[in-house]
């Protein structure tokens, strides 16, 4: 398999975009990462997104966006894995050039929620959980979570409120960043404050719904030009556990996450303790607790010990979501774990301003989607 | 729910019938086409006691489409060994808590289908003080 290089990135504000629709977003980033990377077209354009069908009513997303990007006739075909389809794309991605097939590829991931009514993207975000077993039976995309949480802390004996730090740090890393949805700070206190969107999980636990697109554009050693700044994808690897979590030997272990850090640590060559930051999938805070634990930053039930020590804070052991992660720069769904490879490339390329993450050189970012019956993590080099 | 999707589902919707393996004996649901634990394809149906006990629960407030909040959902740790998720019903969220004995009872699950008609399944209820008595 060839090397492969991030050459370009891009992305759109995240926020309520009520002028722009699926086409002019996803164009919008491919074209920004083009022309960061410098190249007029590529031989192949992968898409990432999960609502597109149920809320926008648009399928066939790798032709609109080729066509809306000026990129025809490039192989185009879009990549669902739910709220990891940012993250699977960039895979799909890199594995076509790692393969030999394309030399220049491009991947967005692209999610526009705000069209529809809240009750309609509920709906839509359960689809991404066991319909049979969990959605027909009102166990919403929230409600799975907060089963996750509860247990975490019936077993932890931790409080609702020692899940504040990551919700206050991505807050205070999202003042900076101009395309955050959340720019400003929140406290423990608002944090505890916040009303219960499913007891007991709060608002301020939860990502918002939002409208986004994020592309890189990836190439392989041989593509790669002098005026490259190029970030290497040291290792990528993702991994499946049961739809349904009741099927969960441990509720509290993300056996996919685990499993997919393991492999992309291993072809990398790298171990957690070498990441000089972590783009974390922190749709809600719980999830962040169970992906560090999965990732080997924090041994199992004491992710929010840590969190409490600053670990995770900027400065700490691990710097956490350094542009304000799902929680704080927003969580367009499928588009999210292109916006942390995104905001990872800009960071390991000394680009991230106020947001820098001093002497960056590796980074982990994680999607993780259903509830960690699927995730895809890269490891990513400067 | 399409009807065709909750004709095939009535099964382990209305009697809580997942499936026995043969050759290991462990038990699973929902049904599937192989054993969870030895991969045998020799499953039978087995229907669960529907007795278990409250792994995790938690009160949606905000609902999905085809729903009414508030309502109480948990994971259930079935006497059998395994877990499955539903709602709660017949309590209030102050009188429920980790480890409590519950049991499954039958109810509509959807306030309307999309054609009209109703969705019944299982959900799950405290144990009855006189059964939790006998």
């Amino acid at each position: 398999m060839r090397d492969v290089f991030i050459i370009g990135t891009g992305q759109t504000p995240v926020g309520e975009h009520w002028d722009l629709g699926l086409r002019e977003l996803g164009a919008s980033a491919i074209r920004a990462a083009l022309d960061d990377a410098g190249v007029e077209t590529v031989d192949a354009l992968f898409v990432g997104n999960m609502l597109g069908g149920c809320v926008n009513g648009q399928e066939n997303l790798g032709a609109l966006l080729a066509d809306a990007a000026d990129l025809l006739p490039a192989e185009a075909w879009k990549v669902e894995a739910a709220c990891a389809s940012g993250g699977a794309v960039v895979r799909a991605a890199a594995l076509s050039v790692a393969a030999g097939i394309h030399d220049v590829a491009v991947a967005v991931a692209v999610e526009k929620m705000t069209d529809a009514v809240s009750e309609q993207v509920t709906a839509g975000l359960a689809t991404a959980s066991d319909g049979d077993y969990e959605a027909s039976h009102g166990l919403s995309f929230v409600a799975l979570s907060a089963l996750l949480m509860r247990r975490y802390m019936h077993e932890t004996g931790a409080s609702r409120e020692d899940f504040a730090p990551f919700a206050v740090t991505a807050h205070r890393n999202a003042a900076a960043n101009a395309n955050a949805m959340f720019r400003e700070p929140i406290s423990a206190e608002d944090f505890a404050r916040s009303p219960l969107v499913a007891a007991p999980i709060g608002v301020l636990d939860a990502a918002p719904i939002s409208d986004g697109a994020a592309a890189v554009v990836i190439c392989s050693r041989e593509a790669l030009q002098p005026h490259h700044r190029p970030v290497r994808i040291s290792g990528v690897a993702a991994a499946t556990d049961t739809i349904g979590l009741a099927g969960r030997a441990d509720l509290l272990t993300l056996g996919a996450a685990q499993r997919s850090a393991e492999k992309a640590f291993a072809a990398s060559g790298f171990a957690p303790k070498d990441m000089d930051f972590f783009e974390a999938h922190d749709a809600f805070t719980i999830i962040t607790a169970l992906s560090l634990e999965a990732c080997g930053f924090a041994p199992r039930g004491e992710a929010l010990k840590r969190a409490a020590h600053g670990c995770f804070s900027p400065g700490g052991c691990v710097p956490l979501s350094t542009f304000g992660g799902l929680k704080a720069r927003g969580h367009p769904v499928g588009a999210s774990g292109a916006y942390q490879i995104v905001e990872a490339a800009m960071q390991l390329r000394g680009e991230a301003g106020a947001n820098q993450v001093p002497n960056a050189r590796v980074a982990l970012t994680q999607s993780v989607g259903g509830h960690g019956s699927i995730a895809v993590t890269h490891v990513l080099e400067a | 729910m399409d009807l065709p999707r909750y004709h095939r589902l009535t099964a382990p919707y209305y009697r809580l019938e997942g499936q026995r393996c043969k050759e290991c004996g462990a038990v699973q649901f929902p049904p599937r086409g192989t054993c969870g634990a030895c991969r045998s394809q020799q499953m039978e149906t087995y229907r669960f006691s529907g007795r278990g006990t409250i792994f995790s629960f938690a009160e949606v407030a905000q609902a999905p489409k085809g729903f009414s909040a508030p309502y109480l959902v948990a994971m259930v740790e079935l006497e059998e060994g395994i877990r499955v998720t539903a709602q709660l019903t017949d309590v209030d969220v102050e009188d429920v808590e980790i480890g409590m004995p519950v049991e499954m009872v039958t109810r509509r699950l959807q306030e309307k289908g999309p054609h009209g008609y109703l969705v019944y399944g299982y959900k799950f209820r405290p144990v009855l003080k006189q059964r939790r008595a006998s």
